[in-house]
């Protein structure tokens, strides 16, 4: 026990003077982008070794407060930064932040593979998450409920479905809340009547909806996304508390050249313009 | 030892051995008074850390127009047509209603009870008192290692590989439902009912099992009318400490009900609970924002709950000790 301890304790003090020479990078938010962040930083570290880049989720609202805490450098956002957050930053850094959109994600909606409706407007979407379509038949489909999945209500997901296809209606009661598109994305391939949504880089096993406009349907292509064709797609930011600079500065650039942002479409999500 | 009376009496001075004895022994007591009341200080920290993060709903003027107690929990006049009470935080009318809650937690954690208190206690019975000591030496380990499993595992395996099963049985709309989120959380609370009514049950005494076996009473009567009316105050232990967990537990209900803010009685209806939404909400919410005491003020609600059941428990365990001892304890 005791030469255990002292291992422990000869490790953590050999530790201590390497953590203090490399440069860190601290990168916090978004689950969304947890994937795409932790990438990013595997290349990066590949490229510039001696600098450690550490990337941890919690969701976008942990990341941008522990900007305002100072707990960390970056933080990933899938959402704007809301008012409240900025005067925040203001009171304590005197700064309003900056934004970097580092890529670009479509939002989809997912249905049963067996399901046989392919396409619907956004204006029929709505009327499935409020409430007021309540089975397929009347949206084309087979006679049967609509079950529907949704993302919990602080997810940013939630909220830019709730602004560009709700026009910020509520969501029906009825909804089934999920954590995490990756769990929608299980519960929409195990039950055939149902309905959900998520980022566009988790849909592998079911199918998805185009969006009709007028007489032309759009799918969720990396193609349509980048031209703005497609109408639901969002931006996911980096914040920082001040201009960039010394080896955050380094990485973001490495995020937003093309090599980075080759990482963005191999995880599945799209390049900025 | 000789007891001679001309000598006075002075107390006998210690050998230094035994003097460093007296101070080791004092060090260590002082030690472990010092980790008692580390344990206490941390408890009221965590208390008054989330009493103070609830508080901004009483203070704040934003907060009090925006999540007063009567929109808590009285019906709120939201877009006519739809249900008054919803839980609905981010919005541009935020609704805030607890009751959805209450009821989606009340559903579960009922649920569950149902389910777990017969299986663990009868669980319990049977390895106490029936089972060849060969099959009570593998059972215990067994029950004791499904109370091993983390809760995210079994909240995923309700909702990979139970969720049809339940479905298909009680032939339920949804796939997600309080039914299914109920059973999960029974696979948690069994072993926590089991192990801890076990270990009442086999602190009976045994005269207690003798006596009755020879006024004439047969194994099963020993066992239902002696035996665990006699370990009752454990057993009730036992499900308080169940019922504490199943409120609390959060991944299971997370995954496996659904978490759709509807009232409604049915099983087969989704179902959200308190502590999922804590859980699910608190990684993204605007830190300090209304909603973000909101969810404090949740936790300290479940904070209350869990008290005041463990004292209600603790009362009546002292009524039915003195029930059973005929009032001389």
């Amino acid at each position: 026990m005791k030469a255990f301890l002292g291992t422990i304790v000869a490790g953590l003090l050999l530790a201590l003077p390497l953590s203090a020479q490399a440069g860190n990078v601290t990168v916090k938010g978004s689950d969304t982008m947890v994937i795409l962040g932790q990438r990013w930083a595997e290349e990066f570290m590949k490229k510039t070794p001696g600098t450690k880049v550490q990337v941890t989720g919690g969701g976008s609202g942990v990341g941008l407060a522990a900007l305002q805490n100072g707990t960390t450098e970056i933080a990933m956002s899938s959402r704007e930064m809301k008012d409240a957050e900025k005067t925040k930053l203001r009171t304590r850094y005197n700064t309003t932040g900056v934004e970097i959109p580092v890529a670009k994600d479509g939002v989809t909606f997912y249905v049963s593979e067996s399901n046989p409706v392919n396409a619907l407007t956004v204006e029929q979407l709505r009327g499935i998450y409020v409430g007021d379509i309540t089975n397929w038949k009347q949206v084309g489909g087979p006679d049967a409920p609509i079950i529907i999945y949704s993302r919990e209500n602080s997810s940013g997901t939630y909220v830019f479905v709730k602004d560009h296809v709700l026009d910020g209606e509520d969501y029906v009661a009825s909804a089934q809340t999920l954590p995490g598109t990756a769990a929608v994305v299980n519960a929409v391939s195990k039950e055939k009547n149902s309905i959900g949504y998520g980022g566009a880089a988790y849909a592998k096993g079911i199918k998805e909806l185009k969006i009709k406009k007028g007489n032309e349907e759009v799918a969720p292509s990396a193609e349509n996304i980048k031209t703005g064709k497609y109408p639901l797609s969002r931006d996911l930011y980096f914040y920082l508390r001040n201009k960039p600079s010394g080896e955050a500065k380094t990485f973001i650039d490495f995020a937003l050249s093309p090599e980075g942002q080759a990482v963005v479409t191999k995880v599945g999500y799209f390049p900025v313009k | 030892m000789e007891q001679g009376l001309s000598q006075p009496l002075v107390a006998p001075s210690l050998s230094p051995a035994a003097r460093r004895r007296q101070l080791r022994e004092k060090v260590i007591a002082g030690l472990i008074t010092l980790m008692a009341f580390t344990g206490i200080a941390a408890l009221i920290l965590i208390i008054i850390f989330v009493a103070k993060e609830a508080l901004g709903l009483f203070m704040d003027a934003e907060a009090r127009h925006e999540a007063s107690l009567s929109k808590m929990f009285l019906a709120q006049d939201v877009p006519v047509g739809r249900p008054a009470f919803r839980w609905q935080p981010v919005s541009k009318v935020p609704k805030v209603s607890m009751i959805p809650l209450f009821v989606g937690t009340l559903k579960t954690t009922v649920v569950s009870m149902m389910v777990a208190v017969p299986l663990g206690v009868f669980g319990a019975l049977f390895a106490a008192e029936f089972a060849p000591r060969r099959l009570r030496e593998l059972l215990k380990p067994v029950i004791e290692l499904l109370a091993g499993i983390p809760s995210v595992v079994l909240g995923f395996f309700a909702l990979m590989v139970m969720s049809t099963v339940v479905k298909d049985v009680f032939h339920f709309d949804r796939p997600l439902n309080a039914m299914l989120a109920g059973l999960g959380l029974a696979l948690a609370i069994v072993p926590v009912i089991f192990t801890v009514s076990e270990d009442a049950l086999t602190a009976v005494p045994r005269s207690y099992r003798e006596a009755s076996l020879a006024l004439g009473a047969t194994p099963w009567e020993t066992a239902w009318k002696v035996v665990l009316p006699a370990a009752a105050p454990g057993i009730l232990a036992a499900c308080v400490l169940g019922f504490g967990r199943a409120i609390g537990e959060t991944m299971i209900v997370l995954m496996a009900s659904g978490n759709a803010d509807v009232i409604s009685w049915s099983l087969g209806d989704s179902a959200r609970s308190l502590s999922a939404t804590i859980a699910a909400e608190m990684g993204e919410v605007v830190v300090g924002s209304p909603h973000y005491s909101l969810l404090f003020f949740i936790g300290v609600q479940l904070f209350l709950f869990t008290f005041v059941l463990n004292m209600l428990a603790s009362t009546w365990t002292r009524r039915v000790v003195r029930k059973l001892t005929g009032g001389a304890a």
